[in-house]
């Protein structure tokens, strides 16, 4: 059975019917290549992402330094490339790759479907994506500049252009903001309708893959959280080119109320793009341990009670932004209290690994380097969750060190996982296995030597978003100022790694070795698609999958196989 | 190499020993899944002829070892969410009684700062403004009345642990005891525009002699 859907170019039986060429490239409907427009344009997005990184960390390395390939860095610049750095990583690149493009490509494969169940929607929610890309590149060279009042755009500096001097820059960053959330609506309705409806014959709820769940319980986190921040940025909008005042203190407005709006929505966000990698890892420890995922039901617990939890921790955000203090206390609790499903949650990969037989592939590496670094973020939380401790560590780079721990094993620990995993799908060839361990191990080294030095500067008081610490006498010593230098010395060799990851990546995807249909020997349905890579519908229509068994029966006693494919009979 | 800021207010080592408490749990946290995940990693290798074990994670001899552990880390919760109420109440919530008054201005992008002056009362006609230093005795209590005239800024003093933000439209008040005579750095830890990053301030803490001297020097006429 495959999903009841209307597809705009019938002739569904014709399983090799022919697509023109704007059809299935421009303006495809089919979910494979939606996922990987997606792919490819996050990681586009990452380059901007990562050279604004580059950018920044030059200028605090390299006090006023004529920046190669930038210029020299003015405070304005210092600012607006650190708010446009961390807007574009969360929402161009971040959501893109692991809910957008992994759910795309993944959602309808993993479940046996022939497609999403609204095809269409599908395409227009990228393109909503794409305009709101454009829009957001764009900003960077309009009139007065990108904006530069942080990611966060508290106002009133980002409600009013006298306070942020960029008057069009906010506007834009706005509008483009509002309307990624757009595309990602559109996005969210279709997985999850795709997951309910569209399942293979015999798929009960504990037959379904665990990145299927933790896509689809993103989506939901993100669908019910997004609300209010969609109203905030309207009424943000409106103070900003209308002369309303629902954030300006001075007119009877609030501005915590934004912190508030923005919060309610910025911590789930966290773990909208937080399960998505952890599922990847999910999929991919028990590949190459040859072993059962350890306590499915109760992975799927902790992530119901992480994403429910999730909702009521908020504040931990706003300890000292002039929130009653009371509120505070609880705050406190329900933080540290999410260090219980999280811990469980990690607790249980790692016992995954208990009686298995490890094959260190470069997937497999990667998944294991996500739970090495995730656990230096997780535990590093709990020092910001206590609101005591807060006091001191709140806007100081102790804070970013914590951030970029969790946000760069998801954003591209987590990429990588699932893009090495399934490359063989997307592209019916294999990567190169050493290129892949010289890129994961230069990867991993460096970033750990760009991030511990900052949790060090975070500590010795380096507050922010400052564009140059020779301001301040206590921060201006050559101790602090040699961290800085080693991180970014780290970072500028963590780039050049990358050149080898998208070297393998486009040599591999012509040149590679042929990859076969199942590479990896693993039991989920996208491994048994007649063609490799899955041609459009993914199975003959007259041969759709049918399910048997949950997805991680490997090294079932008996057989002589060490993996049993859901589909397979007996 | 000493990173860390000396702590000099009355509060400043309860955040201390706050963190290093929290360092204590979460560094054995840390360490023992670290040992133990590596040693899954090097045990369970793949070995020629070895084939996987095949278990659900329901054994309940199994699932002991996961069990146990997350019992502790709840009870090793309570004793960081106590410890993170204790010190916020006393910082934020309990404030004691002031010896000391002064008026903290924010605005972009530049510290101003009114002083109660000889009378020791704010808003009279001896009180001292200063921009960019603001003056207080040591071993007093000193409120701080936080005002901005446009967007939020947020008063931070890393040697105090002190850290509150500033919200146009309202006075919030903080608090602190200075325990030892100096200069320190005043930062702005609030993202207030293009000019953030140059919004340093000084805290001049002064002996009740050179606090009185201070005074007398720089009354208005
Ligand atoms: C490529 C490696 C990366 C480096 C070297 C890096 C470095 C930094 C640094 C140093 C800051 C603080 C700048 C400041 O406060 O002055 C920052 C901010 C930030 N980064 Fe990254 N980052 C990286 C990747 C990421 C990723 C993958 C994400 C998220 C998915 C991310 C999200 C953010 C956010 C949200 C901020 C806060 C921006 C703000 O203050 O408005 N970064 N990054
Ligand atoms: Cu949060
Ligand atoms: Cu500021």
């Amino acid at each position: 059975m495959s999903v009841a859907h209307d597809h705009d170019h019938g002739a569904h039986d014709a399983h090799h019917h022919e697509m023109s060429f704007i059809e299935k490239y421009i303006f495809p409907t089919d979910h494979k290549y939606i996922g990987k427009q997606y792919m490819f344009t996050g990681m586009f997005m990452a380059l901007f992402g990562g050279f604004y990184a580059y950018v920044f960390r030059m200028q605090l390395a390299f006090p006023n330094m004529s920046v190669p390939f930038f210029g020299r860095v003015s405070p304005m610049e210092y600012n607006a490339a650190i708010t446009q750095h961390g807007t574009v990583m969360i929402f161009w690149v971040a959501m893109p790759v692991l809910i957008a493009a992994f759910g795309n490509f993944l959602i309808p494969l993993l479940i046996g479907a022939d497609d999403m169940a609204f095809p269409r929607l599908n395409r227009l929610s990228y393109q909503i994506f794409l305009v709101s890309a454009v829009v957001l590149i764009a900003s960077w060279f309009v009139p007065g500049g990108a904006f530069g009042g942080a990611w966060t755009a508290y106002p009133p500096l980002s409600a009013d252009a006298r306070y942020s001097l960029t008057p069009m820059g906010s506007s834009m960053w706005l509008i483009a903001v509002a309307l990624e959330f757009a595309a990602f609506l559109l996005g969210g309705i279709n997985f999850i309708v795709t997951a309910m409806n569209g399942r293979a014959p015999g798929m009960k709820w504990n037959d379904v893959p665990m990145i299927v769940w933790m896509i689809c319980i993103a989506s939901i986190l993100f669908m019910a959280s997004v609300g209010p921040l969609v109203a905030g940025a309207i009424m943000l909008l409106f103070d900003q080119n209308l002369g309303t005042n629902f954030f300006d203190p001075r007119r009877g407005g609030d501005p915590i109320l934004w912190q508030h709006l923005f919060w309610f929505f910025g911590h789930p966000e966290v773990y909208v793009v937080l399960l998505p990698a952890t599922g990847m890892c999910a999929e991919v420890i028990p590949v190459f341990a040859r072993k059962k995922l350890f306590a499915y039901d109760t992975v799927l617990y902790t992530t119901i009670g992480t994403g429910v939890l999730s909702f009521f921790v908020w504040a931990h955000h706003q300890f000292v932004a002039g929130i009653d203090p009371r509120m505070a206390n609880v705050f406190t609790i329900t933080t540290v209290l999410i260090s219980i499903p999280i811990a469980e949650m990690v607790f249980l990969y790692i016992a995954t690994l208990y009686g298995g037989s490890i094959r260190y592939t470069v997937p497999m590496l990667w998944a294991l380097g996500f739970i090495f670094a995730f656990l230096i973020g997780g535990v590093t939380g709990i020092y910001l969750g206590a609101s005591g401790a807060d006091i001191y560590f709140h806007d100081t780079y102790f804070v970013v060190a914590h951030f970029h721990y969790t946000f760069f094993p998801i954003a591209f620990i987590g990429t990588f996982t699932g893009f090495t995993y399934w490359f063989p799908k997307m592209f019916g060839r294999m990567m190169n296995e050493t290129l892949g361990k010289i890129h994961f191990f230069g990867t991993m080294i460096s970033f750990n030597f760009i991030f511990l030095p900052l949790f060090a500067t975070g500590l010795g008081g380096d507050h922010r978003r400052i564009y140059n610490y020779n301001n301040f006498p206590e921060l201006a010593t050559p101790d602090l100022q040699n961290l800085r230098i080693l991180a970014t010395v780290a970072l500028l060799v963590l780039i050049a790694f990358q050149f080898i990851f998208i070297y393998n990546t486009f040599y591999s995807m012509f040149f590679g070795p042929i990859s076969g249909t199942n590479p990896w020997k693993a039991t989920t349905l996208e491994w048994t698609t007649p063609e490799n890579p899955p041609g459009h519908g993914n199975w003959p229509p007259d041969n759709m999958p049918t399910v048997y068994r949950g997805p991680y029966e490997y090294s079932v006693p008996g057989r002589e196989d060490d993996f049993w494919p859901q589909n397979q009979q007996s | 190499m000493n990173l860390f800021q000396p702590a000099l207010s009355t509060f400043a080592s309860d955040v201390d020993n706050l963190v290093m408490m929290i360092t204590a749990i979460v560094g054995f946290w840390y360490l023992a899944t670290n040992v133990m995940f590596f040693w899954l990693l090097w045990r369970y290798r793949a070995q020629e002829g070895v084939k996987a074990l095949y278990v659900t994670g329901h054994e309940p001899e199994l699932l002991r070892w996961i069990t146990y552990p997350h019992y502790l880390i709840i009870f090793m919760d309570l004793f960081v969410i106590v410890g993170a109420i204790k010190v916020w109440y006393n910082v934020k919530q309990n404030l004691p009684e002031p010896q000391e008054v002064v008026r903290v201005v924010g605005q972009q992008w530049a510290w101003s700062f009114q002083h109660p002056g000889a009378d020791g009362i704010l808003d009279t006609a001896d009180d001292i403004k200063t921009v960019d230093g603001l003056h207080v005795p040591v071993n007093k209590v000193v409120h701080a009345k936080l005002e901005s005239r446009d967007v939020l800024h947020n008063f931070s003093i890393p040697v105090f642990r002190l850290k509150q933000d500033i919200v146009p439209g309202r006075v919030i008040t903080a608090w602190f005891e200075a325990t030892q005579a100096g200069v320190y750095d005043l930062q702005c830890a609030e993202m207030c525009g293009i000019g953030h990053g140059l919004m340093a301030g000084r805290i001049y803490v002064e002996s009740d002699e050179d606090h009185l001297a201070w005074i007398t020097a720089n009354t208005p006429k």
